[in-house]
């Protein structure tokens, strides 16, 4: 930096010639922080998980308990992006489009499950729907419908924790679509449901994608709500996060580097395609603007 | 890119016929009655029920939850390790941002990548990782004795589990404004004679005041939060590894519902406050400018 000082103009564009310590220092720093934090924890489970070779991560995945927990995690997590796609879809094109009373409202009230404790998320369903509250011992009596501490009162609390996902996903690129498109489709004719599907959906279609595993990534390893509202029945409400959580405390090791690993091999197919997505609809625009350019 | 949007806007009206008119306004109202349906069932009936809940047996019986000492305690300890979060992430996310914005090396994509991963890791599995590492037979563990430093159920624990949770968040909000900013001030200050130091604290830092403003709300409101973690690594002791959050998760164990759901909204109310107050803050920025 000292050499910058004494020859200030030829030097002032980073040069590839001068050995730049500098910037050596922050990638060193960063790289060792990201290796503590993030590298040498994983890579320890994975180890410990695939201790005994992966005949043996099988069959402690592959143990009635612990399948029967991942199925259960995976269904409802399925049946949650399914609600939430269609829901967010529709949120977002409701912002984007319409003025209503109480749209800044709705608007704040997306982000609100990012800010509220997943564990209080949990509570507050339990205390609307709980066997013993008025709602949820009405529902349960007269339409037969147990939602706490049962599946359903699972898939609520992910709907609760990954609503914004879908819609922050959706609703900046909403936000930048040319309406006169939607216009020209009207007028040639089509019906809104047409002009919904062939025109305004297309380009949606990767964020809203992204969106969607980004909340089924989030809902596989929940556990602060399902805890609450699903209680830890094996083989009926126990879901693979709960399912780790009681093998750690009956300190059986295995069992639980085993699901971890099965959970993280989830999450880490995931976050590779969201980022692949990402990535494609990066070089994309940057194509568009050169183009417009 | 964008064509010219009056002409079509001036004639379609007129085109349109009327049933389709009519057709559409009802579509139109069903449509935002069922979203404004839907987030009232999903999000601000729960949010209702909590508020009753608290106050179930009177003002008087959720204020003097926090006369409690233990949850005083609890939430004393949520905040410290927060406040330190907050600044560890600030100080690591910045160098991290900026190696990924500015510097280039193979593998670079690869550790990108990985950054998003703390957001898809379930908390119980964070726990669990650095009890594999630091607990009883941990990979760490002949070291942390000889040193005579306790890290699992104890705070230094619960600190390093919710910095993991909380990883992408500063990075996430500075990359973009660090990308957009761009290198241009930085070579007209050093042209000016300004060294790297001084270029960073005047020119870069200041830039990234909104990725700082965002990053340190988001991770304060997932730190304040985070219970799966902090319970498997901390234990969840009373009186010393106890956080907000597992207070809470105790006191519903012990049937102590008014407690429990007291703690709760307080938690709950600070972090939307947090959160709602940053958006206030950005939309006022966004006027003036």
């Amino acid at each position: 930096m000292a050499q910058l000082q004494a020859k200030p103009l030829p030097n002032a564009i980073p040069t590839s010639q001068r050995r730049p310590w500098g910037r050596w220092s922050v990638r060193a720093a960063a790289l060792s922080y990201l290796a503590l934090m993030l590298i040498i924890p994983l890579l320890v489970i994975f180890q410990d998980g695939l201790s005994q070779g992966l005949r043996g991560l099988w069959e402690a995945v592959s143990q009635p308990v612990a399948w029967a927990a991942l199925t259960l995690t995976l269904r409802t997590s399925a049946i949650m992006v399914l609600i939430n796609t269609i829901m967010g879809t529709l949120t977002a094109y409701v912002l984007v489009r319409y003025e209503f009373p109480g749209k800044s409202l709705l608007n704040a009230l997306v982000d609100l499950p990012l800010a509220i404790p997943t564990l209080v998320t949990g509570v507050m369903l339990v205390i609307l729907y709980g066997p013993q509250q008025p709602l949820g011992g009405w529902l349960e009596r007269e339409l037969g419908w147990r939602i706490i501490f049962a599946p359903p009162g699972i898939v609520l609390a992910l709907l609760f924790v990954t609503f914004p996902f879908v819609v922050r996903a959706v609703q900046p690129v909403l936000l930048s679509l040319d309406r006169t498109l939607e216009d020209a489709a009207a007028t040639l004719g089509a019906g809104p449901w047409t002009i919904f599907r062939r025109v305004t959906l297309p380009p949606l279609i990767l964020p809203l994608t992204s969106g969607a595993l980004l909340s089924f990534a989030r809902a596989v390893g929940e556990f602060g709500s399902i805890i609450i509202v699903a209680g830890n029945i094996p083989l009926r409400t126990q879901t693979a996060a709960v399912y780790v959580w009681g093998e750690v405390e009956s300190e059986n090791r295995f069992g639980a580097s085993a699901v971890s690993v099965a959970l993280l091999a989830i999450a880490f197919t995931l976050i590779l395609v969201v980022d692949l997505i990402q990535s494609r609809r990066e070089s994309a625009q940057s194509y568009s603007q050169k183009e417009g350019a | 890119m964008t064509l010219p949007p009056a002409p079509a806007a001036s004639f379609l009206p007129e085109r349109s016929p009327a049933p389709l008119n009519w057709r559409r306004r009802w579509l139109r109202r069903a449509m935002i009655a069922i979203v404004l349906l839907y987030a009232g069932g999903l999000i601000v009936a729960p949010l209702l029920g909590l508020v009753l809940g608290a106050l179930a047996d009177g003002l008087g019986p959720m204020l003097a939850t926090f006369q409690n000492p233990q949850v005083q305690k609890a939430f004393g300890l949520t905040l410290r390790i927060s406040l330190l979060v907050v600044v560890i992430q600030a100080i690591f996310g910045t160098l991290v941002a900026w190696m990924l914005v500015r510097d280039d090396f193979r593998g670079k994509r690869f550790i990108n990548g990985l950054i998003d991963l703390p957001f898809a890791v379930s908390p119980v599995v964070v726990g669990y990782m650095l009890l594999l590492l630091f607990g009883r037979q941990g990979l760490f563990a002949p070291v942390l004795e000889a040193m005579n430093i306790r890290v699992a159920f104890a705070v230094p624990g619960m600190v390093l589990a919710t910095l993991f949770v909380t990883l992408p968040f500063m990075i996430r909000e500075l990359v973009p404004i660090l990308k957009a900013f761009g290198v241009q001030q930085e070579q007209a200050a050093a042209t000016l004679g300004a060294n790297g130091w001084t270029t960073f604290w005047r020119i870069t830092l200041p830039a990234l005041r909104w990725g700082f403003i965002y990053g340190v709300t988001l991770t304060l409101a997932r730190a304040l939060g985070e219970f799966g973690a902090v319970l498997v690594i901390g234990g969840g002791i009373q009186g010393r590894t106890e956080t907000a959050t597992l207070y809470i998760y105790r006191a519903l164990d012990e049937r102590q519902y008014v407690g429990a759901y007291s703690a709760g909204l307080a938690l709950g109310v600070f972090s939307m406050l947090l959160v709602l107050g940053t958006e206030f803050l950005r939309q006022r920025e966004e006027k003036k400018a």
